[in-house]
C-alpha cells in the first residue's frame, strides 16, 4: 500500500461535507439535536476505511507477528511492518526509527524509563552517554500535558536531577529570552509540545531544538497535537524523539507511536522486557534485538497499528497541507468568533496569530462545567476541565476551561452553531447583565 | 430550549448558585468556642470543584455551616442549599437527609424526591439523570458528613 497523493486545490465545506460521508458516528445525534463534534483535540472519530481495516485483519490474517512459522503469521507481520512503513513515511522517519506504543503517554514514558535505566547502569557501555544524575537538568514547558510533564518529574526523581522550567507569558506564549537562561551546560534533556493542547499555540521548534543542540541536549517533541493536523517531518524539525497517539489522527485507541532517532535507540536500554525483544536468554541474562523490536515487548497491537496505518493513508490521500489549511481557516473563524461574544477570555493567541484549529476559553461568571453542559444540550461536543494541563491552568489564574477543538471533517456551520451556543450560555446562567 | 436542561438546572439551583448562602471564613475561630466543629475538604479530580466546609455543633444539634469553594453551578448550588437545609438539624435529622439526597442521585430519575426531608435540595433530582454531574451535587454533602464526623472525634 503506497501513501496516494493528494488533491492541491483548498478544502471547502462542499468537500468536508463529502469527507462527513466517511465517517457514520458524525451523522448521529446527540440529545436530539445533529451532533457537532468539536472534541477532537481529545479523540478523533474513525473514518469507515479505517474500522474495515482492523475488521479485515480479524477476518483474514489473525496471527501473532514474528512468530510462528505458518503463512498466517507471515501475513501478520506483513500487515504490521506495512503500518510501521507508512506512518514512518508520514513524518519522514525510517521504519526502524518508529516503535509502537499504546499511546503518547507510553511513547513518553519508554524514553524516560530507557533514560532512568541508562542512569542505574544498565545497557552497558552504548548506554552511558545517556545515564543523567544530580547537577544534570532536564527541561519542560509551562504548558505541557501532564502526559509530558511528570514522566519527567519522575525521571527526575529517580535520578536526582533537577526539573526546570521554561515560562510563559499572559498569552501564553513560551518567553524564548528565558529559554536561552532556563537551558545551560546542566541541561540533558529538553522536552515540549509542538501544539499546545490548551493554547492552540505552535512552538518554535528550530530555535527550542538549537538551544538543545548548543549544550548537547537531546530533544524530546510531543507532537499529538501537531501530527494529525499539520504536515510534519521529523527530518525537518531535526528533534530526537518525537510522540504522537493514533486515536487523535483517525485511528483507534491502544496504539501510538515514537520516533527515535536510530543512532538513540540503538543505543538506548530497553523499557519493557519479555518475549519477543530478545536474541539469546539464559538464566540469568539476556541480549536484546536491535530496535525497534528492543522496545516492543511482549504480543503487539497489531490490528490497531493496521488500522492506524490506514489512518495514515486517508490523512494522506487528503493531504496535510490542506487539512492544516482548513484547520487554520476553522480556528480563526473560532477565535474572532469568540473574541466578539461579551464576557469571553480566549485562551492563548489573539485572533490572526497562528493557531491550530482549537480554542479554549473562560466564560466569565459561568464554570467550564456548565458551559459544557449548556453546549451538549444544544448537541455541541466540547471539553471542560483542566485538559490534563493544570500548572498551565494555574499560571493563567484559571483551574479550568471549555475548549472547542476542530478536525478535516468540521464545517464552518458548525463552528457558527458552536458561537452561536456560546453567545446564549453567560444569558442562560444570569451572568450578563 | 431542551427541556432536560431546566430540570437539571432548576431556578432554585441558579439562585443558590449566585446566593451561596454560608459561604465564608471556614477557620474555627470564627465560631463559639464552646461548640463541637470539624471541618472537611473535597476536591472533585475530574473538574478541579472544591468545598471546604465547617460544621459547629452544640450537643448533636447543628448550629452553623460555613464554607468555601470553586466549582459548578450545581456544586456551588449544592453547598448553598445544603447550608439552609441542616442548620439547625440534629446530627440524626443531618443522616437521615444526607441518605435521602445520596438515594436520590443515585437514582438516575428513578425516585421521586421527597420533599418534606429534603426542602430546596429536592431541585437536585434532575441531576440524577446526567450521571457526570452526580459527583458535583455530592461533593459539599461528602465534606458536610466527614466535618460531623471530625467534630464528634
Ligand atoms: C499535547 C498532548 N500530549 C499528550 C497527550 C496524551 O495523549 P494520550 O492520552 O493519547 O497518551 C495529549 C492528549 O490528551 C495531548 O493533547
Amino acid at each position: 500500500m503506497p501513501i496516494l497523493s493528494a488533491p492541491s486545490h483548498p478544502l471547502s465545506d462542499d468537500e468536508v461535507s463529502r469527507i462527513r460521508n466517511d465517517f457514520p458516528l458524525l451523522s448521529t445525534e446527540l440529545n436530539g439535536r445533529p451532533l457537532v463534534y468539536l472534541d477532537s483535540g481529545a479523540t478523533s472519530q474513525n473514518p469507515v476505511s479505517v474500522m474495515e481495516a482492523e475488521q479485515e485483519y480479524y477476518e483474514q490474517r489473525n496471527a501473532a507477528v514474528h512468530r510462528g512459522a505458518h503463512s498466517l503469521a507471515v501475513e501478520a507481520t506483513d500487515a504490521y511492518e506495512n503500518a510501521r512503513t507508512l506512518v514512518a513515511s508520514f513524518i519522514g522517519a525510517s521504519p526502524e526509527e518508529i516503535v509502537f506504543t499504546s499511546n503518547a503517554t507510553e511513547a513518553l514514558n519508554l524514553v524516560a524509563y530507557s533514560l532512568s535505566n541508562a542512569s542505574l547502569g544498565l545497557g552497558g557501555e552504548a548506554a552511558r552517554p545517556y545515564a543523567l544524575g544530580p547537577g544534570d537538568s532536564i527541561v519542560v514547558t509551562e504548558m505541557e500535558h501532564h502526559a509530558n510533564l511528570i514522566p519527567w518529574q519522575e525521571l527526575a526523581a529517580r535520578t536526582g536531577a533537577t526539573l526546570r522550567f521554561i515560562p510563559v507569558d499572559d498569552d501564553g506564549a513560551l518567553r524564548l529570552e528565558e529559554a536561552a537562561s532556563v537551558i545551560d551546560g546542566s541541561t540533558r534533556l529538553l522536552a515540549f509540545t509542538h501544539a499546545s493542547n490548551v493554547l492552540g499555540t505552535i512552538n518554535p521548534v528550530a530555535e527550542l531544538v538549537s538551544l538543545a543542540r548548543k549544550v548537547g541536549a537531546l530533544t524530546v517533541l510531543d507532537a499529538c497535537q501537531s501530527v494529525p493536523h499539520l504536515p510534519v517531518n521529523v527530518a525537518d524539525l531535526d528533534v530526537d524523539f518525537v510522540a504522537f497517539s493514533g486515536h487523535k489522527m483517525l485511528g483507534p485507541t491502544g496504539i501510538g507511536a515514537l520516533y527515535g532517532r536510530s543512532k538513540h535507540l540503538h543505543a538506548m536500554p530497553p523499557f519493557l522486557t519479555g518475549g519477543s525483544m530478545i536474541t539469546t536468554v539464559t538464566l540469568e541474562r539476556a541480549e536484546y534485538l536491535p530496535p525497534p523490536a528492543r522496545f516492543e515487548a511482549g504480543t503487539q497491537r497489531i490490528s490497531q497499528a493496521v488500522a492506524l496505518g490506514s489512518a495514515v493513508n486517508y490523512l494522506a490521500e487528503t493531504g496535510m497541507d490542506r487539512i492544516e489549511e482548513w484547520e487554520r481557516i476553522l480556528g480563526e473563524r473560532l477565535v474572532s468568533g469568540l473574541e466578539a461574544i461579551e464576557g469571553i477570555r480566549v485562551l492563548g493567541p489573539r485572533a490572526g496569530q497562528p493557531r491550530i484549529g482549537l480554542a479554549a476559553f473562560d466564560v466569565d461568571g459561568v464554570h467550564a462545567h456548565d458551559v459544557g453542559q449548556y453546549l451538549d444540550s444544544r448537541g455541541i461536543a466540547v471539553r471542560v476541565g483542566h485538559h490534563c494541563a493544570q500548572p498551565l491552568h494555574r499560571r493563567l489564574g484559571l483551574t479550568a476551561s471549555t475548549r472547542a477543538s476542530t478536525y478535516l471533517y468540521n464545517t464552518t456551520d458548525e463552528v457558527d452553531a458552536f458561537l452561536a451556543a456560546v453567545a446564549e450560555v453567560r444569558s442562560f446562567f444570569g451572568a450578563s447583565a | 430550549m431542551s427541556s432536560e436542561l431546566e430540570s437539571l438546572y432548576q431556578q432554585i439551583i441558579l439562585d443558590h448558585a449566585k446566593r451561596r448562602v454560608g459561604q465564608g471564613p471556614t477557620d474555627p475561630s470564627s465560631g463559639a468556642d464552646s461548640l463541637a466543629t470539624g471541618e472537611s475538604h473535597q476536591l472533585n479530580p475530574i473538574c478541579g470543584d472544591e468545598v471546604t466546609l465547617r460544621v459547629w455543633l452544640e450537643d448533636s444539634r447543628i448550629e452553623r455551616v460555613a464554607w468555601q469553594g470553586a466549582g459548578c453551578a450545581i456544586s456551588m448550588a449544592s453547598a448553598s442549599v445544603l447550608t439552609e437545609l441542616v442548620s439547625g438539624s440534629t446530627r440524626d435529622e443531618m443522616m437521615e437527609q444526607l441518605d435521602r439526597f445520596r438515594e436520590l442521585m443515585r437514582s438516575r430519575g428513578t425516585v421521586e424526591p421527597d420533599e418534606e426531608v429534603l426542602g430546596d435540595a429536592a431541585a437536585f433530582a434532575g441531576v440524577s439523570r446526567f450521571p457526570a454531574r452526580v459527583k458535583c451535587a455530592m461533593l459539599a454533602w461528602v465534606a458536610l458528613e466527614e466535618a460531623v464526623l471530625a467534630a464528634n472525634r
